[in-house]
């Protein structure tokens, strides 16, 4: 166990280097670069911003730029927003909680539904259900979250009128029901995907487990089918779908930003939105910075778990 | 793999197994179809249709579909929807092709010089791979997008940039099995170059998954265009995309629901249409995959 973690652990401050260098090089791509703040003001002029070069050290090699910039990073001094001048982490973690909300709860409904239709489809394989399960999550693959949000919101919203349009919750109303109220919309429209994704490899997962000896041995003890399924199929077929859940992350980050936009939830998505359109570049850096850290994290707590629950991982 | 491609050389291609595994795959066939009716209406719909595309008529602003002329109906300025669907059914397409293209040209370079040349090389690439898949595709898309010159051509590269990966893995994973095989060795022991062995002797029998991956980008690269460019960071108008003119439909929601819901509809249609082809491909050319 402990040369697995090792090595995992090695593998992950690889990637976050890497990752902080991918970062770097995109912070650079930004016209005007890290003085962008300053190229907008019309009171500076080119003297002023060679000063402030020289000042903030952008005139030495790049490399010694990046160490500088990669040990602020890693002292936690992400930089101060443009728009109030809140240190980037205040900013980001204020939005924390609203996101991780959205994503917990659209998580929870993709792996309940996703689980279901999976081992449905494996232990009915090839009926109708399969078969309308399997199109039916390549049609949901191709669906743009936007626009699902939108028709969702014309329809339960504007035609129905049962739920709200937007926002986390009315002003003047912060009880908890006021708030999965207006959470359902959003969190079933991100999930869509997910329970596409996630039923596709939990098909395959149960399919792989279903075919093992172990099964076989439980059905000769003469084992129920639905004792087997319940006790020695889908708890094996769940293990490798955490290391999914790890993975999905990006693409769960993705779908969140599209859909606290059409549904104005107050997230990290559409704080990086509203600081892309204010220029301000230091959240945008933080946010992008924030996001890659939280999935090297999560892939690696992911894996820690699975080798946790099944030795025979962290014995190979 | 090898047994594939030899065969198909022998016979004539619509005899293949290949090509007939396909034709019984009756949803890729479906998306086959379903592109090549979008493509063409694409190409000749903006001659065939009465109204232009940038034509603005403000008395027949907020025309709901089957409004005389107007099959589709009109936007906020009047311009006919239908005229300026297929107009920006060209640009998303190309966009998305090309972004395929430039893609898939990044993805194979990486994966085969990281599967043949392996060590440090190898790991290096790999290692920066997964660099990339750790970013969630649209932050980092949307940085670059803000930050770069708008152009199509720009948004193309940008997409292309963040979406090489996949293909890069799939190559690696391809080559580095091939490698091994005999007949590598036998390039290596008749003096070949190690260009010539990666892009002529190995490069051809990894085009199966190849062209499968490629097929899924199109459907990624059509997405993620209409992502930016809903958000107001893609295509720029006047040019039309499909993604750019759902940019400002949620506010009309209420009144004018078919400028959000005609726009989406297209787009649906042509990445689920992808989605499908490279799925019968996937089973046509035999390639193993996960099922993403």
């Amino acid at each position: 166990m402990r040369g697995f973690l090792l090595n995992r652990l090695s593998q992950s401050l690889v990637l976050l280097l890497i990752v902080s260098v991918i970062g770097f090089v995109v912070l650079n791509l930004i016209p005007g670069g890290p003085l962008a703040q300053f190229g907008l003001d019309p009171s500076m002029t080119q003297d002023d911003l060679n000063r402030l070069k020289e000042q903030l050290g952008l005139n030495r090699p790049l490399w010694m730029q990046y160490l500088d910039w990669a040990w602020r990073l890693v002292q936690g001094d992400w930089g101060h927003s443009f728009r109030d001048g809140a240190p980037v982490l205040d900013v980001i973690g204020r939005h924390l909680v609203a996101t991780l909300l959205l994503m917990g709860s659209s998580t929870v409904i993709a792996i309940a539904v996703g689980t279901w239709i999976g081992i449905r489809g494996a232990t009915h394989r090839y009926s109708v259900f399969d078969y309308l399960a399997t199109v039916g999550a390549m049609v949901a693959l191709s669906i743009p979250t936007f626009w699902f949000g939108l028709v969702g919101i014309y329809v339960f919203s504007l035609r129905l009128g049962w739920l709200p349009a937007g926002n986390m919750y009315t002003i003047g109303d912060g009880s908890v029901l006021n708030h999965i109220h207006h959470l359902i919309m959003p969190s079933i429209v991100l999930a869509l995907v997910h329970v596409a994704i996630w039923s596709r490899y939990m098909r395959t997962a149960t399919l792989d487990v279903i075919s093992q000896e172990f099964v076989k041995t439980a059905r000769a003890k003469g084992l129920s089918e639905r004792r087997i399924l319940m006790k020695h199929v889908v708890g094996n077929a769940l293990l490798p779908m955490i290391t999914l859940a790890g993975m999905q992350l990006p693409s769960v980050l993705t779908g969140a930003l599209v859909t606290e936009t059409v549904f104005t939830w107050p997230g990290m998505g559409r704080l990086f939105l509203d600081s892309l359109g204010y220029s301000d570049y230091p959240v945008v850096m933080g946010l992008l910075m924030f996001s890659a850290i939280l999935v090297v994290l999560c892939n690696l707590i992911a894996d820690i778990v699975v080798a946790i629950i099944d030795p025979r991982i962290r014995l190979s | 793999m090898t047994a594939i491609v030899a065969n198909s050389r022998q016979e004539r291609w619509w005899n293949s197994r290949t090509a007939h595994r396909f034709m019984n795959h009756h949803l890729a066939l479906l998306g086959m179809v379903m592109i090549a009716i979008l493509t063409l209406a694409c190409v000749l719909g903006p001659y065939v249709l009465p109204y232009d595309s940038l034509y603005i008529d403000l008395r027949a602003r907020f025309a709901p579909p089957f409004t005389g002329h107007h099959y589709m109906g009109t936007d906020p300025l009047g311009r006919d929807l239908a005229a300026r669907l297929f107009m920006a059914g060209r640009v998303s397409l190309l966009v998305g092709f090309s972004a395929m293209l430039l893609s898939t040209l990044i993805g194979t370079l990486v994966g085969v010089l990281a599967g043949y040349r392996g060590g440090w090389i190898g790991t290096t690439l790999m290692r920066t791979v997964d660099g990339f898949l750790s970013f969630p595709s649209i932050f980092l898309v949307l940085a670059l997008a803000a930050a770069l010159k708008p152009s199509p051509m720009m948004i193309t590269v940008v997409i292309a940039a963040t979406s090489w990966m996949e293909v890069a893995r799939i190559v690696e994973a391809e080559v580095r099995s091939l490698r091994e095989r005999e007949f590598v060795q036998a390039g290596r022991m008749l003096g070949l170059s190690g260009t010539h062995i990666m892009f002529r002797e190995i490069l051809p029998n990894a085009v199966g998954p190849i062209i499968v991956a490629a097929t899924l980008t199109v459907a990624r690269a059509i997405l993620m265009e209409a992502y930016i460019s809903f958000l107001g960071y893609g295509i720029q108008p006047p040019l039309p995309s499909w993604g750019n003119m759902l940019n400002g439909a949620q506010q009309y929601l209420g009144t004018a629901p078919w400028l959000a819901i005609i726009p989406g509809a297209a787009i649906t249609i042509a990445v689920t249409s992808f989605n499908f082809i490279g799925d019968g491909l996937r089973d046509a050319l035999d390639v193993r995959g996960d099922h993403s």
